[in-house]
C-alpha cells in the first residue's frame, strides 16, 4: 500500500519547497539513525557498568538486544525504502542478506582463514613452522590417546546410539507402555552434558574398599561380594564409560526420530513378506531396514559430528584427565592452558575436516526435506 | 496365539527395564540433591527407601542458590544469554533466507552456497580468533558478545533451514503481495513470518537448548566470573573446585534442567522437528 500512495500523491511545489523538502528528507534521514544508534550505544554502556540489580539488568539486557536487532532493520529498511526505485532494488537485498553474510563473514569465514594460516606457525604465531604442529598432533603421544578416543566415541556412541535407538523404537512401537517409554527414554535429551555428568557421577562413583559406596555400579557389585572399581581412572573402560553418559542422551533422540519414519513403512509391505513365509528378524532385516534407512543414516551422522566435537561430557567428568582427553579438550588446553596458538589452530583444522565429510553426508541425505 | 501372548509380555518387560535402567540414574540425582551432606557420603541414595533418616532438606537448595555459589545469578544469567541468542540468529536468518529465496540480485546463488559450506566450520575454530577482535574491541565479558557469537555460530544452519522452508511457500502469494503494492519488508513481516511459524518454532526449540546447555561459547565469551557466569560453568567449576560438596553440586544441577525439561515436555512435537532440523549444528 505505501508504494502505491508515494506514487499516487506528488503534489505540486515550487522549487524553494522543492529544495526544502529535500534538505528536510536528507536531515531527516540522518537524524533517525544517528537517534537510533545513539540509543543502543548508550544502553550498551549502561549494561556494561550498571550497579543496577541483576534482575532489572537481565530483563533490560533482553529487551535492548532482540529490540536492538529489530529497529536496525527497521531504520535500514526505512532509509532504503527513501531512495529512487532503482536504487531501492539494488540495496534493498543486501538490507535483507547483508546482516546474516556480515556476521558469518566474521564469525566463521575469517576464523577459519586465520585458523588454517595460524596452525602453520609456532607457538607465539611469530615464526613459519610448516606442518610441524600436524606433525606433532599425529606423534605425540597425549595426541595420538586424544585421536584414539575420538575414533572410539565416533564408533561406539554413533554404533550404539544409533542401534539401540532402532532396536527400542520397534520394541516401543509393539507395547503398551510406548508412550511413557518414549518420554522418559527421551527426556535426557534436554539436559545438558554437564547435568548429566552431575547425574552420572553418582553412578560411577568409587570409595576405596570398606567405606560405604554412593556409586550406584560399585553398591550392585558389594551387592555381589565383589570389590569396589574405580571406573574413571583406568583406560580405555572410562572413555568407554564416558561414552555410555552420550549414548544414555542420545538413544532416546535416535528412537524417537527412527520411530517416526518405522510409522511411513507400509504394513501391506510387511504382511506380504510374512505371508511369503519370512521370519520376524527376515521381515525386520530385508524389509523394515531398507525402507527406514535414510533416516537410520541420518540420525548416524547426526551423532557421529556430536561425537568428533565432544567436549562437555569430558570436561565435567575427568577434566580430561587418565587419557580421557579427546580433540576438543586438547585443543581447549593447547590454546588457553598453554597459550600455544599454533598446535590450537591445527587441532582446530584437524576437527574441521574429519566433521566435513559426515557433514556432506548428512546434508545429502537431509536435502528436500522441509522441517 | 499362545506365543503370541508370551512374546508381548516378553516385549513389555524388555520395556520395562529399559524404562527402568533409562531413569534410575536422573531418580538418584533427584534424591540425592535433597539429602544432607553427611547422609549423602555416609550411604548411597537407595538407602532412603529402608532409612528414611536424614533423607529430606531443602537446605541444599537454600545454599546452591543464595548462599556463596549464587546460581540464582547464574539462572538470570542463562536467561539473559539464552533468551536473545535464540531470537536474534532466528531473525537475522528469516530475513536472509527471504532474501535468498524471494530477491534478486547479483552473486546470490554463489553467496548461498557459500553460507551452506560455512556449515562444516566448527565454531572450535572461531574461539582464539574472535576472542582476540573481542579483547581488542573490549567487548568480551558482555551479553553482547555473547549472543553475537551463539548468532555466528547458528546462522549458517539457520538461514539454510529457513531458505529451505521459506522457499517452498507457494509464490501466488507472494506475488500477489507484491500486486497490491507491498514492499518486501511488509510482505516480510505480514505474510512470511506468520507462515514460517512451524520452520521458525523448531529452529527456536533447538537453539533453546542448544544455548541453554552450551559450555564453551559461554565460557570463552562471558568468562566464569561469578556476577557473570551461565550455570553451565558454574557447575563445572562447582565440580572442579570443590568435587566433594556433592550436595550442592546435585540441587544446582536440577536448577539447571528444570526450565529446559519443562520446554521439553510441552513442545515435545515441535521438539522432534528441531533435533532433525538441527542436526548438523556448530
Amino acid at each position: 500500500m505505501e508504494r502505491a500512495d508515494a506514487v499516487a500523491t506528488p503534489p505540486p511545489r515550487g522549487i524553494a519547497q522543492v529544495l526544502a523538502a529535500g534538505v528536510g528528507r536528507i536531515l531527516v534521514s540522518i537524524f533517525v539513525p544517528v537517534v537510533a544508534f545513539v540509543v543502543l550505544w548508550a544502553g550498551f554502556l549502561w549494561l556494561k557498568d550498571s550497579g543496577a540489580p541483576r534482575i532489572v539488568i537481565v530483563l533490560v539486557a533482553i529487551v535492548w538486544g532482540i529490540g536492538g536487532v529489530a529497529m536496525l532493520y527497521v531504520v535500514a529498511n526505512w532509509l532504503t525504502e527513501k531512495l529512487p526505485a532503482t536504487w531501492q532494488g539494488r540495496i534493498l537485498p543486501f538490507v535483507f542478506v547483508g546482516p546474516a553474510l556480515a556476521i558469518l563473514t566474521f564469525y566463521l569465514l575469517i576464523p577459519a582463514v586465520l585458523t588454517a594460516w595460524a596452525s602453520l606457525f609456532d607457538a607465539n604465531g611469530q615464526e613459519f613452522v610448516g606442518l610441524d604442529n600436524y606433525v606433532y598432533s599425529f606423534t605425540n603421544p597425549e595426541m595420538v590417546t586424544a585421536i584414539r578416543n575420538n575414533v572410539l566415541w565416533l564408533v561406539f556412541g554413533t554404533v550404539f546410539s544409533t542401534g539401540m535407538g532402532l532396536a527400542m523404537a520397534v520394541l516401543v512401537e509393539r507395547s503398551r507402555l510406548d508412550r511413557l517409554a518414549k518420554t522418559l527414554i527421551f527426556l535426557p535429551m534436554a539436559i545438558s552434558f554437564v547435568g548429566a555428568s552431575v547425574i552420572w557421577r553418582f553412578v560411577y562413583s568409587y570409595q576405596p574398599e570398606g567405606q560405604p559406596q554412593v556409586g550406584l555400579l560399585n553398591a550392585i557389585l558389594g551387592a555381589f561380594g565383589l570389590g569396589p572399581v574405580s571406573w574413571l581412572t583406568g583406560e580405555p573402560l572410562n572413555t568407554i564409560l564416558l561414552i555410555v553418559i552420550l549414548i544414555w542422551g542420545q538413544t532416546g533422540f535416535a528412537m524417537v526420530i527412527i520411530g517416526a519414519a518405522l510409522k511411513g513403512v507400509p504394513d501391506e509391505m510387511l504382511e506380504a513378506g510374512r505371508i511369503d513365509g519370512a521370519t520376524e528378524w527376515q521381515v525386520f532385516r530385508r524389509l523394515i531396514v531398507p525402507s527406514i534407512w535414510p533416516t537410520i543414516v541420518t540420525v548416524a551422522t547426526t551423532i557421529a559430528i556430536l561425537t568428533l566435537k565432544i567436549y562437555d561430557i569430558v570436561t565435567a567428568m575427568t577434566g580430561g584427565n587418565f587419557n580421557t582427553q579427546v580433540i576438543a579438550t586438547l585443543m581447549w588446553k593447547q590454546a588457553f592452558t598453554f597459550f600455544d596458538a599454533g598446535r590450537g589452530a591445527a587441532l582446530a583444522i584437524i576437527l574441521l575436516v574429519a566433521v566435513t565429510p559426515v557433514i556432506w553426508y548428512n546434508l545429502r541425505q537431509f536435502r528436500g526435506r522441509a522441517i | 496365539m499362545r506365543t503370541i501372548k508370551w512374546s508381548r509380555v516378553a516385549i513389555n518387560l524388555t520395556v520395562i527395564a529399559l524404562i527402568v535402567v533409562w531413569t534410575v540414574p536422573t531418580i538418584g540425582l533427584f534424591i540425592t540433591s535433597f539429602r544432607d551432606k553427611q547422609a549423602i557420603s555416609n550411604s548411597g541414595w537407595w538407602t532412603v527407601f529402608t532409612n528414611p533418616q536424614g533423607a529430606f532438606t531443602l537446605d541444599n537448595y537454600q545454599k546452591v542458590l543464595f548462599g556463596g555459589d549464587g546460581l540464582a545469578t547464574a539462572f538470570l544469567n542463562t536467561l539473559a544469554v539464552t533468551i536473545p541468542a535464540v531470537v536474534i540468529p532466528i531473525l537475522i536468518a528469516a530475513f536472509a533466507a527471504y532474501g535468498f529465496a524471494w530477491m534478486d540480485f547479483p552473486g546470490r546463488r554463489i553467496l548461498f552456497i557459500t553460507v551452506v559450506a560455512l556449515l562444516v566450520v566448527p565454531l572450535q575454530i572461531a574461539l582464539i580468533p574472535v576472542l582476540k577482535a573481542y579483547l581488542a574491541i573490549d567487548l568480551n565479558g558482555t551479553f553482547l558478545a555473547v549472543w553475537l557469537a551463539h548468532a555466528g555460530f547458528g546462522l549458517a544452519l539457520a538461514t539454510y533451514l529457513l531458505y529451505n522452508y521459506i522457499s517452498q511457500l507457494p509464490k501466488d502469494i507472494i506475488e500477489s503481495a507484491a500486486l497490491d503494492g507491498a514492499s518486501h519488508f511488509t510482505t516480510f513481516r505480514r505474510l512470511i513470518l506468520p507462515l514460517s511459524m512451524p520452520a521458525l518454532a523448531s529452529f527456536a526449540i533447538f537453539q533453546f537448548l542448544w544455548v541453554w546447555n552450551d559450555l564453551l561459547v559461554a565460557t570463552t565469551f562471558l568468562g566464569t566470573d561469578q556476577d557473570v557466569a551461565v550455570m553451565t560453568s558454574r557447575l563445572v567449576s562447582m565440580t572442579g573446585s570443590r568435587g566433594q560438596d556433592w550436595q550442592l553440586l546435585t540441587a544446582g544441577a536440577f536448577v539447571s534442567m528444570i526450565v529446559p525439561v519443562m520446554v521439553f515436555l510441552a513442545l515435545q512435537r515441535y521438539f522432534v522437528k528441531g533435533l532433525l532440523a538441527g542436526s548438523v549444528k556448530g
